[in-house]
């Protein structure tokens, strides 16, 4: 990939505070008209590289670059990136046209011309009836907007935003998800948006990254991360998956030879890293189906069920006393096994992965 | 740096960040000469020798703490023996600062539960009502009452002329006076922070002992006053320490049979009569009385904050 | 929900509510009643009449209280504007600077002048200030105020402060604001509420003070609470009622307007 494609390239960023380490040397490299996602559960050190990459925290080491220039010497308001903030942060004492204008007439933009990016801004996020009001008078979609229009106004190289879903209720929230992928698509400027929520991610990004204590994990596009997990962390956060504790007898050519609990016999794709002895197959509870007891890739007995709706989870107890979950369509068609049968569990070969710790 | 706290929140931006000596300067320069530097003076005043007609002399004496605690009788030749004059008066202002605060915390508490538990509109409107008197002129406030409760004021005319007494009732120059002055004075600050603690209690907390057999009354015992306390604690600190250096209650209302502290140090820093390093002494007595009082206070209050 | 079933009722509450607010406004208002008396004799009643408001203003004590409200008026108003800017430094300094050295110990010394008795700070003062060659005047006590003002103007901008989470000047200056414009368009008017309540708060607290003035205050000058109390010293007369109530009024004025701003700003937070 060349390098003039790249819009923030995050190199080594290394962040402590005292004894506590936040961010352990991260390298990432954000795309232009990209838009991508850090994840990961509260604490990984998300939130810090964004308010890293936004001018608000120091960083220990490293460097952030925007479009190969090194920001990390300019104060926030020298740096041509614009955040969304979690609570918004808009002026209260200010109109939703003078929040908007802001950040243009602070880069001396006229007030004509500020009024008039205003305006179309506004336009963009479907508020221009508004913008006389005071954001107290807003409801909370409504002022997520306001924060949106306000942070594209001054046309940011980057835009940020911080979690700017988690104060919306869950249905405003879903349909604010395709409006904010819809206006990056329109507006062409790179997003780097940060959540924990992993429907999120999977819906809007282009790629993800997934974070955890402080490291980034995996890097790629939502299927990758779901179907090609690198390692345990991946594959339990992203979705629900079982984790069988196996032995792997040998890999060859990325495929791995593996004896499963009750000893039978499986081959499946493995994660590179991988070595014979001990090890962890993912599989998702999507990708197992029911048969014969002796036909499966392992012999289950079913402890219950749970009603899910469109599904049902089947939860099982494996013969070492290891409990897994199987999903099945809830469908006429679908073989519904009781409360206490021994049933056989036949794994999708190529969706099950050998992964290392 | 937790990503569930909202970006910034206890985070310094970094505007002012190193800056805080620069904006706490002016702070400094004037509480700290005009305040602190002299109340540290008082301290060294306290051991100096005493000058006639007020002053002192730069040289080391215990003369004012001497004189405080032990009386060697007229000439200062006798034995040392405890001298109870000034404790005694120390023990008067401590008991009746004590007395007002228990008065403000029985009539503050009910009137503080009460207001708590209007609706929210009139909730301000009731509190509004309680502070407008803390507003309004403490002297003008003392002056008042002194009108009114004198031997030939409106209330003993009242009562004389409905017959419910056939002599003035005395109250002027009384302890009780003095008691009823300061309970006057500082009432609103018994009320306020009992106010904000019980409008943060939880009254499902008063359900769920209801629900467990509790009576009204024990709810409020078991329940209601351990949660509210530090509230309380607060309130009675608020009224006990400016009660124990008050002067225009006791000046005004009392006589010279309740006498207290602060006019007992007034006493020696006015005219010629004064003596100064025992006044200082005698401040400086009083301030470690308060300073404990804080003290005690505030290591609860950690206690309290960091259960 | 009123009756026995309600737990936040308890029996005789309202009762001594009332007999609170009856303590707490009987004297204020028998000695507005009186003040109105026409009778030269302070105890009976003579009828309704002005007469001592007119003597107010143009009665032989007249010039001397003019004076003296005159000099708490000046010195309320220069203390209570440099304690509110001093105060609002102090503020932005403990809410924004984050940990530094030294940080506990300012918010005591700020603090300070609450924590001392009174008569303690009025005598410490008095000592002070001729030790060190001052003479006692309109100056002296412009300090002496000054000092126990900061603290009652720190209360209500700190906590004002508190609420305000620095997000706002983050927003500020992620859209470009210099720090210096960060605190001029964000901060400040945000800040206004508590400014103004804190200044009225230092302002009321500075008409209040008898004590610490009478100690420094020079020979010859008076502010309204000493000429008031070196002339209530030789007994109560109605002149002093009048003035006692026209103070009293321009109280409840002040309160109910801080009162009211403090409101506004409520109101403003509800909204957001």
């Amino acid at each position: 990939m060349a390098s003039s494609e790249i819009a923030v390239s995050v190199d080594q960023v290394v962040k402590r505070y005292g004894s506590v380490t936040a961010l352990h040397g991260v390298s990432l490299d954000i795309r232009e008209n990209e838009f991508f996602t850090l994840l990961g559960p509260s604490g990984c050190g998300k939130t810090t590289l964004l308010r890293a990459i936004a001018g608000f925290e120091d960083v220990t080491e490293g460097h952030i670059r925007l479009k190969g220039q090194d920001l990390i010497d300019q104060p926030p308001f020298k740096r041509p990136v614009n955040t969304v903030f979690q609570q918004y942060a808009l002026f209260p004492h200010m109109s939703v046209t003078e929040n908007v204008m802001f950040g243009l007439l602070r880069k001396s933009w006229s007030r004509q011309e500020a009024e008039r990016r205003a305006q179309d801004v506004l336009e963009l996020v479907q508020l221009s009836d508004f913008a006389k009001r005071k954001p107290g008078q807003l409801s909370g979609g409504q002022q997520q907007r306001v924060a949106l229009a306000r942070a594209l106004a001054p046309r940011p190289e980057v835009l940020l935003l911080d979690e700017p879903l988690s104060a919306l209720d869950l249905k405003l929230r879903q349909a604010v998800r395709m409006e904010l992928k819809a206006i990056q698509r329109e507006t062409g400027i790179a997003f780097i948006f940060v959540t924990h929520d992993q429907e999120e991610a999977l819906t809007m990004s282009d790629r993800i990254a997934v974070m955890s204590a402080g490291h980034v994990q995996q890097v790629g596009s939502p299927r990758e991360i779901y179907e090609t997990p690198v390692n345990r962390f991946v594959a339990d956060f992203i979705g629900e998956t079982n984790l069988l504790d196996v032995q792997v007898l040998s890999v060859t050519g990325g495929v791995a030879q593996v004896l499963m609990p009750g000893n039978r016999n499986f081959k499946c794709p493995a994660a590179a890293v991988v070595n014979a002895g001990p090890g962890h197959l993912s599989v998702r509870p999507e990708r197992i189906s029911v048969c014969a007891e002796a036909a499966g890739d392992l012999s289950a007995t079913v402890t219950g069920h749970t009603y899910l709706g469109t599904d049902i989870q089947l939860h099982v107890k494996l013969v070492d006393g290891e409990a897994m979950s199987v999903r099945l369509q809830n469908a006429e068609t679908t073989l519904m096994p009781e409360t206490g049968a021994v049933v056989g569990l036949s794994l999708e070969a190529g969706a099950a992965r050998l992964l290392a710790d | 740096m937790a990503a569930g706290a909202p970006m910034g929140a206890g985070n310094s931006s970094r505007i002012y960040k190193g800056s805080g000596w620069k904006l706490l300067f002016p702070s400094w320069i004037i509480i700290g000469i005009f305040l602190l530097a002299p109340v540290l003076m008082m301290g060294v005043y306290s051991f100096l020798t005493k000058e006639f007609r007020g002053g002192v002399i730069w040289q080391f004496s215990l003369d004012a703490y001497d004189q405080f605690f032990f009386d060697r009788g007229l000439f200062g030749d006798e034995p040392p023996r405890l001298e109870w004059t000034y404790i005694g008066i120390f023990w008067r202002s401590i008991w009746q600062a004590g007395l007002a605060t228990l008065a403000c915390l029985l009539i503050g508490f009910p009137t503080a539960w009460f207001i708590a538990t209007r609706d929210p509109k009139s909730r301000s409107t009731w509190l509004f009502l309680v502070t407008i008197p803390y507003w309004v002129n403490l002297l003008i406030r003392t002056v008042s009452m002194k009108f009114l409760i004198r031997d030939t004021g409106p209330l003993n005319e009242f009562l004389l002329s409905i017959g419910v007494i056939d002599a003035p009732l005395g109250l002027i120059n009384t302890n009780f006076a003095v008691q009823l002055g300061l309970f006057y004075s500082y009432l609103p600050f018994m009320v306020l922070p009992i106010y904000a603690a019980v409008e943060r209690y939880d009254f499902s907390l008063s359900e769920a002992a209801a629900d467990l057999y509790a009576g009204r009354w024990t709810i409020l015992r078991l329940v209601i006053l351990p949660v509210v306390k530090p509230g309380i604690v607060a309130g009675c600190i608020l009224v006990f320490v400016p009660s124990l250096g008050a002067f225009l209650a006791p000046d005004l209302l009392g006589g010279a049979k309740t006498f207290m502290i602060g006019s007992l140090i007034e006493e020696q820093f006015k005219g010629n009569a004064g003596n100064w390093p025992f006044g200082a002494a005698a401040s400086m007595i009083l301030l470690t009385i308060v300073m404990c009082v804080l003290l005690v206070y505030a290591r609860n209050q950690n206690k309290v904050e960091a259960r | 929900m009123a009756g026995k079933t309600d737990l936040r009722r308890f029996p005789g509450f309202l009762t001594v509510t009332t007999l609170c607010l009856f303590v707490l406004y009987a004297p204020l208002i028998v000695v507005a009643v009186y003040s109105f008396n026409a009778s030269t004799s302070i105890t009976n009643w003579g009828g309704m009449s002005l007469t001592w408001y007119v003597d107010v203003f143009i009665g032989p004590e007249a010039p001397k209280f003019q004076r003296a409200a005159l000099n708490s008026m000046i010195i309320a108003v220069c203390a209570s504007v440099i304690a509110t800017v001093v105060a609002t430094l102090a503020a932005v300094a403990m809410t924004r600077a984050g940990r530094f050295r030294g940080k506990t110990l300012s918010f005591a010394l700020i603090n300070l002048p609450l924590m001392v008795p009174e008569v303690v700070t009025a005598v410490a003062s008095l000592v002070f200030f001729s030790a060190i060659g001052f003479t006692t005047g309109l100056t002296t006590i412009l300090i002496a105020h000054t000092v126990f003002c900061i603290p009652f103007a720190y209360l209500p901008i700190s906590a004002r402060m508190q609420s305000i989470p620095d997000t706002y000047e983050q927003a500020a200056m992620d859209l470009y604001a210099s720090p210096r414009e960060a605190f001029r368009l964000v901060l400040l008017p945000l800040m206004t509420p508590g400014i103004l309540s804190g200044f009225l708060l230092a302002f009321i607290i500075s008409l209040d003070d008898f004590l610490i003035t009478n100690f420094v205050k020079g020979a010859g000058i008076e502010t309204l609470p000493t000429a008031i109390f070196g002339s209530v010293k030789q007994g109560i007369k109605p002149n002093i009622m009048a003035i006692s109530t026209l103070m009293l009024v321009v109280s409840v004025i002040f309160v109910s307007l801080s009162w009211l701003v403090g409101r506004m700003g409520q109101d403003k937070k509800k909204n957001n």
